[in-house]
């Protein structure tokens, strides 16, 4: 992680954060960078800093989240921006609004960003067409979730102190996640090596073709593996015909302590949660300190997002 | 009318095998009276009114299989005034116009209706086309004989599939029995449900969900096993992958008999043209690999494909100005059509002859009409283009009502420069 500070200069600011696909990994390292600042401000025991002071931040979210929500709105409140939630259950979008409409609306009053949790891939690209202020993906679709990504990539250098030349295995319902599709780019991106491992019916067609190399079995795919990524299995997709059962998903894909012995010795888990115990992860393991990164995940997505809100701000 | 004496034409008339410099003669009712390179100066009266094409290319009237007008219903996406007008730029004479209107060309008193809307407001040759069933719900087939004796010339529920194994093969045995066309879209709603786009790089990337080519591939199998139990008049839309031209290569060898098109969208663009989010570009059936787009290419020079169609759906920015999988399917092509087409000759891939043969005379033999043809006595439907001249799309000098095309800042090579209906100039650039 040689990186200069602030490589970012502030007139090729970049407008928006709508994918790590759209990053540059000079943009990346910057995030990260300016991410680890954060960690220690949010351990200390004033929290709060001026940085975005009479900015406005709306929180507008179309999917239901919990921690990336509150991560957003937690993230905004500590840099100093006036943070508003968006409740779209209550809103015009359920009297037939467009996306557009909506867009156009909320920009008349002026806010500075607007971070946008949306059903469809590549809605905030849209919204970004249509709007003044600064674009924050928060996940669309199946298409892209930067922010987790970049938290994920923190979480592995706090712990590993690098992710170049890492083997990363990403595990689960592959074909939905937005998770895993920006974790692949941005660990790509930064000099890690990602195998994919799910079930046929679970993975996406041509998945090589962005860099990947994909399993179905977990042993081959786990093989010298320093990082497995699992994925929530949304039980949605139990009643189509992705798959038989829980039990036989655990039963081959589930992460077990007999399954985490093909990866390497050291190896680190991780799951974006919200984690279904006992289907893709054994609740035991899942709270093993020694070997689970879930807390500190959730730790340090504050600190990503924050480093996003400033750097992606109009000054 | 006058009589019309066109000279020193590149004269290109795949239904008389005929490619030669020469003139035309078309007399006071409009219809050929004489062509080629041998017309006897008694062919010509002393009157005529002569036109000196200056060695650009005469064809047929383009007959498009495909288009859809925005009457009755959607006269904010497309009217018959508008449609005409894009044709004519095109070169498209005849134009078989798409029943998903609303309410459904799917009953004797709408077929009275657009025919007569049709007379008073278009300036192009109408060919009907009704739904294949009831209310499109692919259960109950339509009034096939009653709706063919009010002029409709085909059957297709344009962007749906009859679904079910046991009413398709109703439909085709009915059909058999009094001769009418099925247009079929091909395409499996459950293999295809929620899907976009191309299932394959694109849709992984974009995280839409994709449509597989089994789609598509699983009901022309079904339809050309029911075919040769029912062997009636039977045309495929659209294809959009080499899996399915393996299909039709097998039956046709087997000499089953029937037709195939395939949009220009899909013998111009590939689904990398998406790009981000271009939602211009999506269309059904979807644009899929250059290697299937190549092969639709071959398709067209072996013969495995019959008809090129424009696909020409209009639809206004409110529909396509949203998320993709919200954003309404189909291209506006009309006037496109040909540029496009030439490219295939421009880039070597297919001889021009084929190409032409494609837009006029497979078209009209299909249909049972009598276009597509500049043989003696036919209607003088023609257009006249430059085969070289470049230009530049841009949506917003194109006639259609509605902007959305799938070739906006392409850069083409052909140009039509006058398009005749019945002899007459309707169309001049």
């Amino acid at each position: 992680m040689a990186v200069k500070k602030n490589t970012l200069a502030i007139k090729d600011q970049p407008k928006h954060l709508l994918g790590i696909q759209n990053l540059s990994i000079q943009e990346a390292k910057s995030i990260l960078e300016e991410a680890k600042t954060f960690i220690k401000l949010n351990r200390s025991a004033s929290k709060k800093s001026e940085i975005l002071r009479g900015k406005t931040q709306i929180n507008l979210f179309f999917e239901p989240s919990t921690r990336t929500q509150s991560s957003f709105d937690l993230a905004g409140k500590r840099l100093g921006a006036d943070v508003m939630t968006m409740n779209v259950a209550n809103s015009a979008l359920k009297k037939g609004e467009t996306l557009m409409d909506t867009a156009m609306t909320l920009n008349a009053m002026h806010p500075d960003i607007i971070v946008i949790r949306h059903q469809d891939s590549v809605a905030p690209n849209l919204l970004s067409q249509k709007v003044n202020c600064t674009v924050i993906n928060a996940g669309d679709g199946w298409r892209e979730h930067p922010t987790q990504a970049l938290l994920d990539a923190l979480t592995i250098i706090n712990r590993k102190g690098k992710i170049e030349g890492l083997k990363i295995a990403i595990c689960g319902d592959i074909l939905h996640s937005r998770v895993a599709r920006s974790n692949i780019y941005l660990m790509n991106m930064l000099g890690a090596e990602v195998n994919v491992i799910a079930p046929k019916t679970l993975m996406p067609k041509s998945i090589e073709r962005l860099g990947v190399k994909s399993f179905t079995d977990m042993k081959k795919g786990l093989d010298g593996c320093d990082i497995v990524m699992m994925l929530r299995l949304q039980n949605e997709r139990m009643q189509g015909s992705f798959l038989p059962s829980k039990r036989e998903y655990y039963e081959f894909y589930g992460l077990t302590p007999e399954k985490l012995k093909f990866a390497n010795k050291d190896a680190l888990i991780m799951h974006p949660g919200p984690m279904n115990r006992g289907v893709e992860i054994d609740t035991k393991l899942a709270d093993d300190i020694n070997v689970s990164l879930v807390k500190e995940q959730v730790e340090l997505g504050v600190a990503v997002r924050m480093a996003c809100l400033k750097m992606y701000c109009k000054k | 009318m006058t009589e019309k004496y066109l000279i020193n034409a590149r004269i290109i008339d795949p239904s008389q095998e005929m490619d030669e410099k020469g003139s035309v003669v078309i007399d006071e009712n409009g219809k050929i009276k004489a062509i080629g390179k041998n017309i006897k100066k008694n062919d010509i009266s002393a009157s005529a009114e002569i036109i000196d094409l200056k060695n650009n290319i005469l064809i047929p009237g383009i007959v498009d299989m495909k288009a859809f007008v925005g009457e009755p219903g959607y006269e904010y996406k497309e009217n018959f005034r508008t449609l005409s007008h894009a044709a004519l730029a095109g070169g498209v004479t005849s134009i078989v116009t798409m029943p998903n209107t609303k309410p459904l060309i799917d009953n004797v008193s709408m077929v009275d209706f657009i025919i007569r809307r049709g007379r008073d407001k278009a300036s192009v040759n109408l060919f009907p086309s009704a739904t294949l069933t009831r209310e499109t719900e692919g259960k109950q087939m339509t009034e096939f004989g009653l709706l063919s004796t009010k002029g409709i010339v085909g059957f297709t529920d344009v962007v749906k599939a009859v679904q079910s194994t046991e009413t398709m093969a109703k439909i085709m045995d009915y059909a058999l029995d009094i001769g009418v066309l099925i247009m079929q879209h091909a395409e499996d709603y459950e293999l295809s449900k929620n899907g976009c786009i191309n299932e394959g790089e694109v849709s992984t990337r974009l995280g839409l969900q994709g449509i597989s080519y089994i789609a598509e591939k699983i009901i022309i199998e079904r339809d050309l096993c029911l075919l040769g139990e029912f062997p009636c008049r039977y045309h495929i839309n659209q294809i959009s992958s080499k899996e399915s031209l393996e299909v039709i290569k097998r039956n046709k060898e087997n000499g089953l008999n029937f037709s195939v098109g395939v949009s220009i969208n899909n013998l111009s663009l590939n689904e990398n043209d998406i790009g981000d989010f271009k939602t211009f570009l999506k269309v059904s059936p979807p644009l899929r690999l250059e290697d299937d787009r190549l092969a639709l290419v071959e398709g067209i020079k072996n013969g495995l494909i019959d008809v090129i169609v424009s696909d020409h759906t209009p639809e206004d920015e409110e529909g396509k100005r949203l998320p993709f999988a919200q954003a309404a399917t189909g291209a506006i092509g009309i006037e496109t059509l040909l540029p496009l087409a030439l490219e295939m000759h421009h880039n070597e891939s297919l001889p021009l002859k084929k190409i032409i043969e494609t837009l006029t005379i497979n078209p009209a033999k299909i249909l049972k009409i009598n276009k597509g043809t500049l043989k003696q006595g036919s209607d003088a439907d023609m257009c006249v283009f430059n085969l070289d001249t470049p230009w530049v799309v841009k949506a917003d000098l194109l006639k259609s009502k509605s902007k959305n095309t799938a070739v906006e800042e392409r850069k083409v090579q052909g140009k039509v420069l006058m398009t005749f209906l019945n002899g007459e100039l309707v169309f001049k650039s």
